[in-house]
């Protein structure tokens, strides 16, 4: 499979080229985000210290060691279980204009119209991948929030990170929930057979 | 007289299986993935597969973590009758020995008190770690297994409270449902443990003691050792695939542990154990002697 390589902050006009299992690769940079960090922006209303516009956000806590006041480098750095956060999808889009999330294991089928709507994919990553997922991450440059530690709102320069691929596009698809649909009916063809 | 420092050599073993387990995954588990990677025909989940091996080869080369969820430090203790040292130190040794590799890697700290979601420290705190005790009658020993559990496998854990009308159907009807709706959020495939019988607190216990077997065993009971079987040809037929993007392979064992239960019971619960299944075992002597294995 050829993958699609993409530069971010990127625009609308570009995640609108990308179709549901798309393979990419991302360089630039990219915004690590969790539970306690959206519940914080959202729930708690505390505007986050970060641009998030044309942001590609990673669900992530990373490990990390502290070199410095600040400043941190890289232990292990893997991605999180999506679905606990897809209720912050429209507003992330609508209101900072993110323009991709990634996770692991999917969003349910509440973000596809946000993601149509406001121009956003979901990429799903290789959950428990970290030990490669470190090696694309070239620098931790910043952070923000530190007493969440280590659901901070962290900035990561990427190079090479992936294999991506597109779970939820801005077109109406989503690959998880055609899984589903699928799984649901073969579950009835073996319920028949039990 | 010299006394054996008992206590501190099993803080040293149990910080030793906590890091060893995040790094290095058993050999029956690297055996599975690669027969998986072989065997599923999906582009999307052959990618998916070919990524979990390279990353398994970059934590070898790096001696990274396998993955950066560290996990609730859980663990089972066989302890025999002779064995010189008291659970209740035991407990302060494995606790002890999980805040020193949290702190001396370091590793990511995950514990948080369950209210106030303040973070404890290192990775230890109010009744965790979480320890399995097993007591083993005329034995010396103690047998020490480390299994760090991940919250995106975890957080897929199921119980049903099944009545015998249900029968063995309705156990294999609720197994199916479970690991359908967790999709690809347990980092499939994994292995799938369930427990039947007992109580429904028993039930799950049973669930956390079957993702601890390594690949490839089989229950004893002839009976249950069919049902791992075919819960096993089943889950791979409802093509949820790797990582949840669709394909062949969705679990790569099911285990089962069972109790005998009361008449008008049929416990069903389910925990998953993600591919990335860390697990570090270490056998004590009475006289302090260890020995690390991965077989167990």
């Amino acid at each position: 499979m050829s993958s699609k390589r993409l530069t971010f902050p990127t625009t609308e006009e570009e995640i609108r080229t990308l179709r549901a299992g798309d393979e990419v690769v991302v360089d630039g940079h990219i915004i690590g985000i969790r539970d306690r960090t959206h519940i914080r922006i959202f729930d708690q209303g505390v505007e986050p210290p970060m641009d998030l516009d044309g942001a590609f956000l990673l669900h992530t806590a990373p490990g990390v060691r502290k070199v410095g006041p600040g400043k941190y480098e890289k232990v292990c750095i893997g991605t999180t279980t999506s679905a606990r956060m897809v209720r912050f999808t429209a507003g992330l889009g609508e209101r900072y204009g993110v323009r991709a999330i990634c996770g692991k294991g999917g969003l349910p089928d509440e973000a596809i119209e946000p993601m149509r709507k406001h121009g956003m994919v979901y990429f799903a990553i290789v959950g428990g991948a970290a030990a490669l997922e470190t090696t694309q991450i070239e620098e931790i440059e910043e952070v923000a929030w530190e007493e969440l530690m280590p659901e901070c709102l962290w900035k990561f320069r990427v190079k090479d990170f992936g294999p991506l691929i597109v779970g939820i596009d801005s077109h109406g698809n989503s690959v998880f929930h055609d899984v589903q649909e699928r799984a649901k009916q073969k579950l009835e063809e073996i319920y028949a057979r039990l | 007289m010299i006394t054996t420092d008992l206590e501190g050599i099993v803080e040293d073993a149990a910080s030793h299986l906590y890091v060893w387990a995040l790094k290095d995954i058993p050999q029956d588990l690297r055996d599975a993935l690669a027969d998986a990677a072989e065997r599923e025909t999906s582009v999307s989940g052959r990618r998916v597969l070919s990524t979990i091996l390279k990353n398994v080869q970059v934590a070898d080369d790096q001696k990274n973590l396998v993955c950066q969820d560290t996990g609730i430090a859980v663990y089972t203790c066989r302890v025999g009758e002779h064995f010189p040292l008291h659970p209740a130190r035991i407990y302060a040794a494995l606790k002890a020995g999980t805040e020193r590799a949290t702190v001396e890697h370091p590793l990511r700290s995950n514990a948080v008190h369950t209210i106030t979601r303040e973070n404890t420290g290192p990775n230890t705190g109010h009744r965790l770690p979480i320890v399995h005790w097993e007591f083993v009658p005329s034995w010396d020993g103690l047998d020490v297994k480390c299994i760090p559990k991940g919250s995106g496998s975890e957080n897929m854990s199921f119980l049903k409270m099944c009545v015998p009308a249900d029968g063995v159907k309705g156990i294999k009807q609720f197994v199916l449902e479970s690991i359908v709706d967790a999709g690809g959020k347990p980092c499939p495939p994994g292995i799938v443990g369930v427990g039947i019988g007992g109580s429904a607190d028993y039930a799950m216990y049973l669930a956390k003691e079957a993702i601890a077997r390594p690949v490839g065993t089989k229950n004893p009971d002839p009976v249950v050792a069919q049902l791992e079987e075919e819960l096993y040809e089943l889950l791979n037929d409802t093509g949820i695939g790797p990582m949840g993007l669709g394909g062949d392979v969705t679990v790569l064992q099911v285990h089962v542990e069972h109790a005998d239960t009361h008449m008008t019971l049929n416990p069903v619960a389910v925990n998953y154990q993600c591919w990335a299944a860390r697990r570090a075992t270490a056998h004590v002597g009475p006289e302090g002697e260890v020995e690390y294995d991965r077989e167990f």
